[in-house]
């Protein structure tokens, strides 16, 4: 008995340590963005919010953010429906080498991204195509399809096929079979897989510092900004924003999926690939 | 009903020589076969007999390697499933559960584009078809297994089309439940005129929905009978052993006379058997075994006078059913026992294993096989 409960005290000090480690950064980010210092550092010396204030005005802020906006949707549904190709066909057709393509299409999962972006570098270079938002975009196609493959794999694999063929039987043709039964049921992962991509193109620093010409991406603008301490605040309550924005996202697209899945009677604690 | 069938066996299926290799693996190894317009017809056989490939092929998923099939006169070749008047019924369903039940059997009537309330009455009228009226605007997956059943149903029967295809679709249903769906499927069946194709492996569920079956076994069909033609002139000791029980006993022909044929049976002796038990096609000479049901023997109840036909016999195991009891007989002659069904009528003791009895049958029952 003092036995267990000991066990038990150590393992609820690890659990505490670990969340600690985990969030403590997150939860300091909104406290120092309201605080009415450009030092960060404790004791706080008073409220203010002067520091979002101040991104109001900012013009290079907002074509840093209207940039990412761009980037990010853009990727995110290029390589949704891309990855869609590709999750489906892995899931409901037999080919030649095919554990050796998907691996293949999969591999940027674990390719550093560095090695990726200078790769990329090199060969934009060579092809004499100018840096540009597009070709950020490019790179993160690249490091996004997989992300989207895995996510609508599951989705597809938990669709059963005599559900299209049932719709097919009925007289309906592939694209109105697509539209009215296979697209229905899938929408919970593609909702999930834009989502997923979106932020991590949002986020994405090293292949955005290293390919984007003259118009900055926001994680790139937040880098150039660390430089002066001065605005180190402002950083704080850009950051803030951001958390606020990727948790209520990630919050609506929970409520969709859940909602899908009690729809399809399904139990709505299941991922179905959401993560 | 039946008579206007007979007299007019139209053909609404003609399977003509159909094969299907998956690989070096032969599914199918030329089936042909006719189906008749408006009968309940069954395709039976253990898993991997190819029965499913054959319907599969026949709703246009897939496409025979050789061979031809027609239906209602056209060749099917190249025709995909939307194409074709056919619909079926999977085994899993497949009912769209993102939908309502009424968008489920409207699904295939939304292409025709009919005013809404003719689409609704359409639905409705399908919905009560299969007693399920007034559940169309319920959530599709709030359905039982035996309504899901019903409302795949009504989705192939909205579309009117000339055959109807079910793919083993009672199997998921519990034993109480299928067997009413069977009657009711079987009633439907009379009461719209559409032709039915049925895939199970369950010999009881084709022998009380079908009015013929076709038994398969290696991709080939066996024998194509009515019911009763099947289970009492089986043509192969293995569709005998298929459908139903069969008893099998040693047999070796003597001789010939008139419409009368001796054997010397095991265990039940020196034997004359109508001619008539002999399949077409069949010599007397080639008869090796014959098979006996087990409702087609019985045991000699003390006291009853013998019939002619009995043997000495010991019950080695009863298994009681409550209306029926199975008895495991032995017979002297034969090592392995035989399978003895009586009814529990008022008065009847079951006997304990280890009586000496005698069994009785009749000659007429015998089935001879190759």
């Amino acid at each position: 008995m003092a036995n267990g409960s000991r066990k038990l005290s150590w393992l609820r000090a690890y659990a505490s340590v670990y969340m600690v480690f985990l969030y403590a950064p997150v939860v300091l980010l909104p406290i120092f963005a309201f605080n009415d210092s450009t030092v960060i550092a404790f004791p706080l010396s008073g409220f203010t919010t002067d520091w979002f204030a101040s991104l109001k005005g900012n013009s290079a802020l907002k074509d840093a953010v209207s940039n990412s906006l761009i980037v990010a949707v853009t990727t995110a549904m290029i390589s949704t429906i891309l990855g869609a190709f590709a999750a489906r066909a892995g899931v409901r057709y037999r080919f030649p080498a095919k554990r050796g393509i998907m691996g293949l299409i999969l591999l940027p999962l674990v390719l550093p991204e560095i090695i990726i972006a200078v790769a990329l570098l090199v060969m934009l270079m060579r092809l004499g195509l100018s840096l540009s938002l597009w070709t950020v975009i490019v790179g993160h196609v690249l490091v996004c399809v997989p992300f989207s493959i895995a996510v609508l794999n599951s989705a597809f694999s938990g669709l059963d096929q005599s559900l299209e063929e049932a719709s097919f039987d009925l007289g309906e043709t592939a694209w109105g079979t697509f539209r009215r039964v296979t697209f229905p049921l899938i929408l919970p992962g593609v909702i999930s897989s834009l989502l997923i991509t979106f932020t991590i193109s949002l986020d994405e620093f090293i292949i955005a510092f290293f390919l984007t010409g003259t118009d900055v991406t926001l994680p790139v603008y937040i880098w150039s900004q660390l430089r002066f301490p001065a605005k180190l605040p402002g950083v704080m309550a850009l950051g803030t924003l951001l958390l606020l924005l990727t948790i209520s996202l990630l919050i609506v697209a929970e409520f969709f999926r859940r909602r899908s899945a009690q729809r399809r009677g399904l139990d709505a604690s299941t991922t179905e690939g959401l993560i | 009903m039946t008579a206007a069938k007979a007299e007019n066996p139209k053909p609404i299926i003609t399977l003509d020589n159909v094969t299907r290799s998956f690989g070096s693996v032969q599914a199918l190894r030329g089936v042909t076969a006719e189906i008749r317009e408006g009968e309940f017809f069954s395709l039976l056989g253990p898993s991997g007999c190819g029965k499913t490939t054959l319907l599969r092929m026949i709703a246009g998923f897939d496409e025979p390697t050789s061979g031809a099939i027609t239906l209602d006169g056209k060749p099917m070749a190249g025709i995909a499933a939307n194409h074709r008047p056919t619909n079926m019924v999977f085994q899993s369903y497949a009912i769209f559960p993102h939908l309502s039940v009424a968008d489920n059997v409207g699904y295939g009537l939304k292409k025709k584009r009919l005013p809404k309330a003719e689409y609704d009455r359409e639905v409705e009228e399908a919905l009560k078809m299969v007693s399920l009226g007034g559940y169309g605007p319920r959530a599709a997956h709030t359905l039982s297994g035996g309504q899901r059943q019903r409302v795949a149903l009504a989705r192939a029967l909205i579309m009117r089309p000339k055959v109807i295809l079910l793919d083993e679709p009672l199997s998921a249903l519990d034993k109480k439940l299928r067997e009413q769906m069977q009657i009711e499927l079987r009633r439907l069946q009379r009461s719209v005129g559409i032709t039915f194709i049925l895939v199970t492996h369950d010999q009881e569920e084709a022998l009380i929905m079908s009015d013929r079956i076709a038994v398969m076994f290696d991709g080939q069909i066996a024998q194509l009978d009515s019911p009763e033609a099947l289970y009492r002139k089986p043509n192969t000791q293995r569709v005998a052993s298929f459908i139903g029980v069969m008893n099998f006993l040693e047999a070796r022909p003597i001789g010939e006379k008139g419409d009368k044929i001796s054997l010397d049976i095991q265990a039940l002796g020196l034997l004359d058997i109508p001619a008539s038990a002999l399949p077409e096609g069949m010599a007397a000479s080639e008869i090796s075994r014959v098979g006996v049901r087990p409702e087609m023997m019985s045991i000699v109840l003390e006291g009853a006078k013998s019939t002619g036909h009995d043997i000495e016999a010991e019950i080695a195991e009863a298994e009681y059913y409550g209306d029926m009891t199975y008895y495991l007989v032995k017979l002297s002659g034969k090592d392995e026992p035989v399978t003895i069904s009586m009814r529990n009528t008022a008065g009847r003791a079951v006997l304990e294993a280890g009586s000496k009895t005698r069994v009785s049958f009749s000659p007429e029952s015998i089935v001879v096989f190759q």
